[in-house]
């Protein structure tokens, strides 16, 4: 087999030397700007701006050359991992590879120099991509209409609850439970929350899925709706999701798909078609926008007819053309029980292009494709690894495999933290640890489509290494060839020093 | 057919042996036959990669705001992003990492927002900033949640100066969480909080510029606050921020802003930037993400994300928010932009945008019929205008002259207007900014064509 191309082991985090602060490279006088060329009067700011609003000092920022300021920031880049670098195993943020061609969209000055207040007529490349990018959203997902405002997963959340919410009180009812399940994603409850109801918790079963007897125990006329995830944080299909929606929908509640693992379905089961009423899809993870070292990402929510009318707005409508060969036209339009803004603008614009570039590129063939080998990436990995490490729930797993170290972490005291630790050292990004909370020491695997045979090879030769070093009891020192050594997050908490200025 | 995927169908074969299936289709036993969709997606089959990017240029011609020398503002301006920074910013090590759960291979990025974090308690003249929100809009909800938290009181009052779109988003999310809010108007530019009742509250709001660009008394809004038991929050504008004084002099609790000023484009209105710095008191109540400094096991300065029992992954429902994602990379480009600004930088920039909007709005004032909407209360780097006829008229006017003429008030408030401009006022309203992207020849030709327009 030729070599694995997936591993960070060549990077070059040279060296174990800390890199200072901007403000330890400054020196009073250098500067890096340069302002166009004005023609204007040069007033002082005492006639510009009223002594008693006037600062008396500038903003002590930093003073830095431009090729300091370079080196700075590449050496910063040195030291930090990316998909770009290697594989990035990281269960439920679908770190997939994010093809170039996106960043060329977004950086088309066509579209990035318009201002978001440009009235419609002289904006009508941005409305047609939003439009578009609505309707091939609501196609893969099984909806009538989405919001693209929402700027990230759990900001489609909060819209999605206060969509229940707005369609709870147009029915005259004032509902006060949301269901979750306890395999769900911490931003679920914390939504609901804010979203002004009470968490209902039930239980996994032994399947690995939602209980439905104890999910009909907890259903009656107080609850707004359900929060779901399918395929859930097990990696796992919910196979009675007809059951549980039909339940939930029985009581007057309404079904929510959080879209976080939508990657391992598209083009092969849409929510809409599960009973779903409400979606929100991370465009960042399933259409690899990318994830910006935890942002931007952007939201959408897309919804089922019924509840249309609730969307946030303005919406981007493709208009009916003058006459039939005129060019299509497009308008904003508000829908008439809508909810309210969720963004200050029209929400992640340059990310929604990326996504609308992403799907184009793939097309309804390429976008069945990605499903089908993230999916038997996943699998390959279950099988392979199952001797190695503890697969709580072992039955075929969807685009995300989910793994104890609870028997290595019995055997050897190394924990599942500490087995991601050794794969730092192995040249991978490790996989989402202590996550779901409901398996203990767990190993969220989520390889991607994008990584090859020879990747996922040498990623599972890494992990059987690893925990055979957990055996030799050799982890605890783990990682040693990073610009740091295991990080003390405790200390951070105890003394906290947020900023350079709070340093002593 | 174009696509990113490695396999080859040697090792879709060998894979699927292995798993003892026959088919790839076989993967998806567990859905329920019921359930699959048996047609195509209705999306077109994939395009080649020139393909979409020609599609992609085709929608940006049709685009003709992007050609046109901007004058417009209202929480997003037309600032330079210099190459070096779009570089520095699009470096994949960057763009292509993920939330720092394991601070070993991520010290760069959170090194990074370390340094952010200090330029922006810095800006704000605050000792706590946190790692970034979506946008101001979310920075202002996340504000005003703090308040509420800390003081136990729902009772809010909104200026009416603070951005209209920003104050919909906190409507929306008051739902919710059950906020009351309050609106008070505004008096010739300027917030009057006798109008908002003495009752107790939990926050008071005020933009600083407000988003008509006029300088607020903040004495007066801490004053107000003080004396209905409130916190202060400033939405402040980080730029004109380089020479006003700042949120934390006047006495803010907390300040929130737009950051996209600092090195990210217009795009449309997003990806953009939400700035939220705060006093000590109100540090285990923050949004978002905090880095903060520590040592690695041999001792080592090493940086980490921390407080993180505030957070939902945690907490769950009992966290102080929502926020997880959030825009990392637009913080790391507005860390970058402010190096390259550096200390002389900000303030010359700041600079730059009030003389040109000085400029620009004598020269419209001294036009036929134009009268300023705020009486003679000072503004700084934009300002809102009385024409005599509808705004929308003369933007559509000064298009075909090559310029983005500002933003049409009633695009922003309604036909109705509300407590910062009247129904009567609302139509003829338009709100001109000036950046330092423009010079003196496109201000003079863009006044010249103003008065054309109006004619």
């Amino acid at each position: 087999m030729s070599a694995a191309g997936g591993r960070a082991a060549s990077a070059p985090l040279v060296g174990r030397e800390s890199e200072p602060t901007i403000f330890e490279l400054s020196r009073p006088g250098r500067t890096s700007y340069q302002l166009p060329t004005s023609g204007l009067e040069e007033p002082g700011l005492d006639e510009l701006v009223p002594p008693e609003h006037r600062r008396s000092e500038p903003v002590p920022l930093a003073e830095v050359s431009e090729r300091d300021l370079v080196g700075h920031i590449t050496r910063l880049s040195h030291r930090q991992y990316s998909v770009d670098l290697g594989a990035y195993p990281l269960g439920s943020c679908t770190m997939k590879y994010n093809p170039k061609v996106c960043d060329a969209v977004a950086a088309l000055a066509g579209l990035s120099e318009v201002h978001p207040a440009a009235p419609a007529e002289l904006a009508q490349g941005w409305l047609a991509t939003l439009a578009e990018l609505e309707r091939a959203l609501c196609e893969l997902a099984g909806m009538a209409a989405a919001t693209l405002q929402p700027a990230a997963g759990a900001a489609g959340e909060l819209t999605g609850l206060l969509l229940m919410r707005a369609y709870d009180e147009a029915r005259g009812e004032r509902r006060r439970r949301v269901i979750i399940p306890d395999s769900a994603h911490g931003t679920n409850p914390a939504s609901v929350t804010l979203g002004g109801y009470e968490v209902t918790t039930v239980k996994s079963d032994e399947r690995g899925c939602v209980d439905v007897g104890a999910l009909r125990q907890v259903l009656d006329d107080d609850v707004a709706g359900m929060m779901l995830t399918n395929p859930n944080t097990l990696g796992l299909f919910e196979e009675d999701i007809v059951e549980i929606a039909d339940a939930v929908h029985e009581v007057g509640g309404l079904m929510y798909y959080d879209g976080a693992n939508l990657n391992a379905i598209l083009g092969v089961v849409r929510p809409g078609d599960m009973g779903v009423d409400i979606v929100h899809l991370n465009l960042h993870k399933t259409f690899a926008t990318p994830h910006g070292g935890g942002g931007p990402g952007a939201g959408p929510v897309a919804v089922a007819e019924h509840l249309a009318d609730f969307l946030p707005g303005p919406r981007a409508l493709r208009l009916e053309p003058a006459g039939p060969d005129d060019p299509p036209r497009y308008g904003w339009a508000t829908p008439a029980r809508s909810i309210g803004r969720v963004h200050g603008w029209h929400g992640n614009a340059l990310v929604l292009a990326r996504a609308l570039a992403y799907i184009e590129v793939h097309g309804r063939d390429g976008l069945l494709r990605v499903a089908e080998r993230a999916v038997l990436n996943a699998n390959w990995l279950r099988r392979r690894l199952a001797g190695t490490l503890a697969v709580p729930f072992d039955r075929p797993c969807m685009h995300e495999v989910v793994f104890s170290a609870a028997p290595v972490h019995k055997r050897t005291g190394a924990s599942a933290h500490d087995v991601a630790k050794g794969l730092i050292d192995e040249g991978f990004h490790p996989p989402t640890v202590a996550f779901p909370l409901i398996v203990d020491d767990a190993l969220m695997v989520e390889p991607t489509e994008t990584e090859s045979y020879e990747t996922l090879v040498a990623l599972a030769e890494a992990i059987e290494r690893v925990v055979a070093r957990a055996e030799r009891h050799e982890l605890a020192d783990a990682p040693t060839t990073t610009p740091v050594r295991r990080v003390d997050e405790a200390r951070a908490a105890r003394t906290l020093i947020p900023t350079f200025d709070a340093r002593r | 057919m174009p696509d990113y995927l490695p396999h080859t169908d040697e090792d879709i074969t060998a894979m699927l042996e292995f798993l003892g299936l026959a088919s790839l289709d076989e993967l998806f036993a567990a859905v329920p036959a019921a359930l699959r969709l048996t047609r195509d997606l209705a999306l077109e089959a994939g395009l080649p990669e020139p393909d979409v990017l020609a599609r992609a240029r085709a929608r940006g011609r049709a685009n003709r705001a992007a050609e046109l020398i901007c004058f417009a503002g209202a929480g997003a301006y037309d600032h330079e992003v210099p190459p070096v920074v779009r570089q520095l910013a699009s470096r994949s090590e960057f763009v292509t990492a993920y939330t720092p759960y394991q601070p070993e291979v991520a010290q760069g990025g959170l090194q990074a927002i370390f340094e952010f974090q200090t330029m922006v308690s810095r800006l704000f003249g605050l000792p706590i900033a946190n790692a970034s929100l979506y946008d101001g809009a979310s920075a202002l909800v996340e504000a005003v949640n703090l308040a509420v938290g800390a003081t136990g009181r729902h009772r809010v009052l909104v200026s009416a100066g603070v951005h209209p779109n920003w104050r919909a988003v906190l409507a929306t999310f008051a739902a919710g969480t059950g906020h009351q809010l309050v609106e008070v108007p505004l008096v010739e530019g300027r917030s009057d909080w006798s109008a908002a009742g003495p009752e107790e509250a939990g926050a008071v709001v005020v933009g600083y510029p407000n988003y008509l660009g006029c300088l607020e008394d903040l004495g007066a809004a801490r004053a107000a606050a003080d004396a209905r038991g409130a916190l202060l929050a400033v939405t402040a504008d980080p730029v004109a921020a380089g020479i006003l004084k700042s949120p934390g002099e006047w006495g803010a609790d907390v300040a929130v802003g737009e950051g996209q000023p600092f090195g990210t484009p217009l795009g449309f209105g997003g990806p953009y930037l939400g700035l939220f710095a705060c006093t000590s008191a109100h540090v285990r109540r923050l949004p978002g993400r905090l880095v903060g400094e520590t040592v690695d096991a041999d001792g080592k300065l090493a940086y980490v994300t921390t407080l993180r029992a505030r957070e939902q992954d945690i907490r769950r429902e009992r966290a102080t928010s929502n926020v997880c994602t959030n825009q990392t990379l637009i913080a790391l480009t507005a860390a970058i932009h402010l190096g390259w600004l550096g200390t002389a930088g900000l303030a010359d920039v700041a600079t730059r945008c009030a003389r040109g909007a000085q400029h620009c709005r004598r020269g419209l004032l001294a036009l036929d019929g134009v009268q300023p909407l705020t009486g003679t209360t000072p503004t700084v780097r934009e300002f809102a205008l009385g024409l005599p006829v509808p705004a929308a008229v003369v933007q559509a006017r000064l298009a075909d002259e090559g310029f983005l003429a500002g933003v049409a008030l009633d695009q922003l408030v309604g036909e109705d207007g509300d407590g910062s401009v009247g129904a009567e006022e609302a139509p003829n309203a338009l709100l001109v900014s000036v950046t330092e992207r423009r010079n003196r020849t496109e201000i003079d030709r863009f006044v010249a064509a103003f008065d054309k327009a109006l004619r």
